[in-house]
């Protein structure tokens, strides 16, 4: 890979939300409400006010993984580096590759030694750790990227993440449409609820276009193995799955492994059309800036407390003032013009505010989950512990 | 059948890169030395390979630069327990850790990037064969390089003049001093050459099987490799078999997985690690296989 192709793909998040918002404010002049809003950013605290995290210069963000893993936690700097490009006052301290133990906690504390007083946790498995933090330290805002805190949150901490399923039903749309042997292969890490909410909203976008179509799942416990990875799409391939998809940290082995078999591929966490140039559907591309943004003007402003933040805070394409921080990567060459027309219409109907988990949905064993006409709630999208019907594999009980 | 098929083709393609630091680890243990670093030695040479394969555009140059960096950092390995007399526990597992370290610093524009690697060669005729020609010559080529590196570290072990002096400085050191022939130089010669499979074994993980590199992505198998050694009596054939009987319990769990069958994953993940120990220990103390008597044994 070249030099500037590196460069351009590093910094292709940021400058993609800059596009977006440049595109959006031109076409629809901020006014349309599907147009991607723009977020006012303020970069310090105005005197008097106060509560967790107010007066911080110096923000730090904690990775599991590197942050150069053109992955999840690239996605995750990222967004750190818009944060603070946008406010070039503000101290930005970095960690990565914490592992999800009481690492996090010294990495945390470290932080706070050096001044910072709103940390981000980006890794899901560190939220116990984020809790305990924020109890011991309740002047410093602690921003946890995934998971669920059990009510009550305390007042200085939270949960956010993105609407992840939206796009990844999206993107089984384009799976179903594309495969010809009715069988879509998921390479999955761990059956935690925010890895079987993918799961099934990819095999419900690709139902909606292709009823009969299942999503063979394989578990390969670990975050990124890619000799497990190349085990497991073997495994799917075998079976005459002609579509791979993932939920993983590292994604380019699932993605090679359906391209040399010359199966079609949809991507997780960044654009990775270079890998399978024949294959590439689409997939998920993660915008975290705004979202920081938003949420470090808040506290900044001494209005966390009580604010929507202060939740288990989760954004979808519905949101009129902050941009989803994930939408679809750029369609391959195989993608044919009615599927993307499809996907338009779906993606219409999420912005106004319909959900991918509108009842009946059904799970493995045929109970109803969410009923006919009703939305899935916050909770049980975050607790999410069933597969859908049409999901082949199982969860550990 | 054809689950069968995919579950021992699955198995070679899986326990290849385990089988080259099992080899590796043999011929180094079999003269005294235990590298508990071989996870260590897999991973520079995952990432030499790869790194190699990205810059240079052409497979095969993975084998020599895998082996390189694998035999650089066994050298250096060698040198602190043979010559500085270290613990060969200790320094192994701080060679680990510099390999995590330093993989992780060089490897990090590597992540990711797109590689040519190794492709799948269908033998002509021999993968024609029902069965056998599925799982065993539909592979990549350092699958087929190993069916021969195993027989001739066989050969290197017991036929030659070269293994009677590996054994020879992993049983009796003393008797090879007295024949005229430093120890501690036939230990360096077969730690660093044991390094240099590792290393290839690495680079089959990251530029054949997987295409791609990330950080730590050998994720436990040099441990393995270095377990199966032990458990598989020191013998080349045996360590074959252990790795394959490994890479199959992977292969099962996927494949279960595929066909819906209710299965706990947190128990499928531990399966390969208890099929192999159960298998093994079953015959090794069927036979009461003996270690190499100055193994792990400072001159």
């Amino acid at each position: 890979m070249t030099d500037s192709k590196k460069l351009f793909r590093r910094y292709r998040l940021p400058l993609g939300a800059a596009a977006a918002v440049v595109l959006a404010a031109t076409a629809f002049g901020g006014a349309s409400s599907s147009a991607a809003p723009k977020v006012a950013v303020t970069c310090s605290s105005p005197s008097g006010a106060s509560g967790p995290g107010t007066g911080a210069t110096t923000i730090g963000f904690i990775y599991v993984g590197s942050k150069t893993d053109f992955g999840y936690n690239e996605a995750a700097h990222a967004g750190a580096v818009a944060l603070g490009k946008a406010c070039p006052n503000i101290k930005i301290l970095e960690a990565d590759s914490i592992p999800e133990t009481s690492d996090m906690t010294t990495a945390a504390e470290q932080m706070i030694g050096q001044g910072a007083k709103i940390i981000f946790s980006t890794s899901y498995g560190y939220k116990d750790y984020a809790v305990s933090l924020a109890k011991e330290h309740s002047d410093v805002a602690v921003l946890q990227q995934g998971n669920f805190i059990t009510p009550p949150v305390p007042p200085n901490a939270n949960t956010y993440f993105g609407n992840v399923y939206e796009t990844v039903y999206l993107a089984g749309i384009a799976a179903g449409k594309a495969t010809k042997t009715g069988k879509l292969g998921f390479v999955a890490a761990f059956p935690i609820p925010q890895t079987l909410l993918n799961i099934n909203a990819f095999e419900l976008g690709a139902q909606s276009v292709n009823p009969k179509v299942k999503t063979y799942t394989v578990f390969t416990g670990s975050w990124c193995d890619p000799g497990k990875q190349a085990d497991a799409a073997s495994s799917l391939l075998s079976e005459g799955a002609d579509v791979l998809t993932q939920h993983q940290d590292c994604t380019g082995t699932v993605i090679k492994a359906a391209e040399a078999k010359g199966a079609f591929s949809v991507g997780y966490h960044y654009d990775a059309q270079s890998l399978a140039p024949k294959g590439w559907l689409t997939g998920s591309d993660w915008n975290w800036g705004p979202l920081y943004e938003s949420m470090v003007s808040t506290i900044l402003n001494g209005k966390f407390t009580g604010s929507v933040f202060n939740t288990n805070y989760s954004l979808g394409f519905s949101s009129k003032t902050i941009p989803s921080p994930m939408d679809l990567a750029p369609y391959g060459p195989s993608v044919k013009a009615g599927t993307k027309a499809l996907i338009a219409t779906a993606k219409k109907k999420i912005l106004a505010g319909w959900s991918p988990f509108t009842g009946p949905i059904v799970d493995q064993s045929g109970k109803i989950e969410v009923a006919k006409g009703k939305a899935a709630t916050a909770a049980q999208l975050a607790g999410m512990g069933y597969l859908v019907k049409g999901v082949v594999g199982s969860i550990p009980k | 059948m054809s689950v069968l098929i995919t579950i021992v083709a699955g198995a070679v393609a899986g326990g290849t890169s385990i089988l080259y630091a099992a080899l590796g680890e043999t011929i180094s243990e079999r003269a005294g030395v235990i590298n508990v670093g071989t996870e260590g030695t897999m991973l520079v040479g995952a990432l030499a390979g790869f790194a190699a394969v990205v810059e240079v555009g052409n497979p095969w140059i993975a084998i020599p630069a895998g082996a390189a960096a694998g035999a650089a950092l066994a050298a250096v390995f060698a040198f602190v327990v043979i010559y500085r007399k270290a613990s060969q526990l200790a320094t192994g597992l701080v060679v680990m850790f510099l390999a995590l370290g330093i993989t992780s610093l060089y490897g990090a524009s590597y992540v990711s990037a797109d590689v040519h690697g190794f492709t799948t060669w269908k033998i002509p005729v021999l993968g024609a064969l029902p069965f056998f020609g599925r799982v065993f010559f539909e592979h990549d080529p350092l699958v087929y390089i190993s069916y021969f590196v195993v027989p001739a570290v066989w050969w290197l072990l017991f036929r030659s003049r070269w293994g009677l002096l590996i054994r020879t400085a992993g049983e009796r050191p003393e008797a090879l001093r007295a024949y005229g022939v430093s120890p501690s130089l036939v230990r360096l010669v077969a730690v660093t050459l044991g390094g240099a499979l590792a290393g290839i074994g690495g680079a089959q993980l990251s530029t054949a099987l997987a295409l791609s590199w990330s950080e730590g992505m050998t994720a436990g198998r040099g441990f393995v490799a270095v377990a199966l050694v032990i458990f598989g009596g020191w013998r080349p054939l045996r360590v074959m078999g252990g790795a394959y009987l490994f890479g199959a319990a992977i292969t099962i769990g996927s494949v279960l997985q595929v066909h819906g069958v209710q299965v706990n994953q947190f128990v499928l993940d531990a399966f390969p690690y208890v099929l192999t120990l159960v298998v093994l220990v079953a015959l090794m103390r069927r036979e009461g296989q003996q270690a190499p008597e100055a193994l792990g044994q400072s001159l």
